[in-house]
């Protein structure tokens, strides 16, 4: 499976919760399957969807799903100990990891070489880390957000993308509603 | 008054409940000052763009962020002001100590103070510098200013303002 066959099979579950969605593609393709206010749209600012989602997540109660990459990880790798060191039962890193800078061109990451990212999550402190197979994402992310322990799951898939339109809509609509949602 | 117990009175009077901190040695006392206060949510982060998007979250779960850094971080966070911070328009109080200034021992650290301003200009960042004591009487209305706009608002401290650094 590639990262956008996986979001189409996961999106039910998404559905329910706050979901930080990470920049490029992913937003891209969460916004044309299932757009609500619920998810946060990340415009810019590569390698920030864990962060963002745990702020979120420690800010109030409800369960935030931040969905991320591999390529965004590594560029953000400090985030990791963060969040070891400041656990929020309500969070669910999903890391969607294929091995390659998606929305640029497929460009092979180190995460597809020798790095694995459930290594450096578990030497980082994080206690829940979970690896699955594409095919298996669905039921790993529901089994994490019914822990109601935070988790950090490394879903491996193939390389790929899907043609589709970037997202025109005003970030401060984006935000604003986003908010709404969180509020109510 | 002690200062950095000025400061952080004026945080938690603004509500501010959720703080991210990168550590500079002109900081120590206010981050310490942080973290001891329960009004405060106390998370150190690795990297400064990182503590922004902390930030960004924290302040759309309900909480007022702010974020206590170094100016050397403006040179690390533009790519984040300005499609994170600004784009979503939210509010961002940034307490940085402004090295390289007056009484500065550190000669590099001066060649990041020198683009500091301009920087911040460049963004169009409401930008407010403490050089004597009695400029922090500001803070709270810089807060309030700061949660009003929805902007990222600077605050520069520099080494006169905390005392310098000692005898050198």
């Amino acid at each position: 499976m590639i990262r956008s066959e996986i979001l189409r099979e996961i999106a039910p579950i998404l559905h329910d919760n706050l979901v930080v969605c990470n920049i490029g593609l992913p937003s891209q393709e969460l916004h044309m399957i299932d757009d609500n206010e619920k998810n946060f749209y990340m415009l810019g600012t590569m390698g920030l969807s864990s962060s963002i989602g745990l702020g979120l997540a420690l800010a109030q109660d409800k369960t935030v799903i931040s969905i991320d990459g591999d390529g965004s990880v590594l560029t953000n790798l400090g985030t990791l100990p963060t969040i070891a060191n400041n656990v929020a039962d309500n969070f669910v890193l999903l890391i969607i990891d294929n091995g390659s800078y998606g929305s640029t061109g497929d460009q092979p990451t180190y995460a597809g070489m020798k790095t694995k990212l459930e290594n450096v999550a578990t030497a980082c402190g994080c206690e829940n880390v979970v690896v699955c197979q594409d095919v298996d994402t669905g039921k790993t992310l529901q089994a994490a957000i019914d822990s109601k322990q935070m988790t950090i799951i490394v879903s491996k898939c193939d390389s790929g993308n899907i043609k589709l339109p970037v997202i025109t809509m005003d970030p401060v609509v984006i935000r604003d509603r986003f908010m709404k949602a969180v509020a109510s | 008054m002690d200062i950095s117990k000025k400061i952080v009175d004026d945080l938690v009077a603004n509500d501010v409940s959720f703080i991210t901190t990168v550590p500079c040695k002109q900081l120590a006392g206010v981050i310490e000052e942080v973290e001891a206060r329960p009004e405060i949510f106390h998370i150190p982060s690795n990297k400064e763009d990182e503590g922004m998007g902390l930030c960004a979250g924290a302040f759309m779960g309900g909480k007022r962020p702010a974020i206590i850094m170094q100016n050397t971080a403006i040179g690390v966070t533009i790519n984040t002001l300005a499609t994170l911070t600004q784009y979503y328009r939210m509010p961002l109080p940034m307490l940085i100590s402004y090295r390289g200034e007056l009484r500065e021992p550190v000669a590099c650290q001066v060649e990041m103070a020198v683009h500091t301003k301009a920087l911040l200009n460049q963004l169009n960042i409401p930008t407010y510098h403490f050089h004597k004591e009695s400029d922090a009487d500001e803070l709270d209305a810089i807060l309030k200013y700061t949660f009003m706009c929805n902007k990222p608002v600077a605050i520069l401290t520099d080494a006169s303002f905390w005392g310098g650094y000692g005898d050198q």
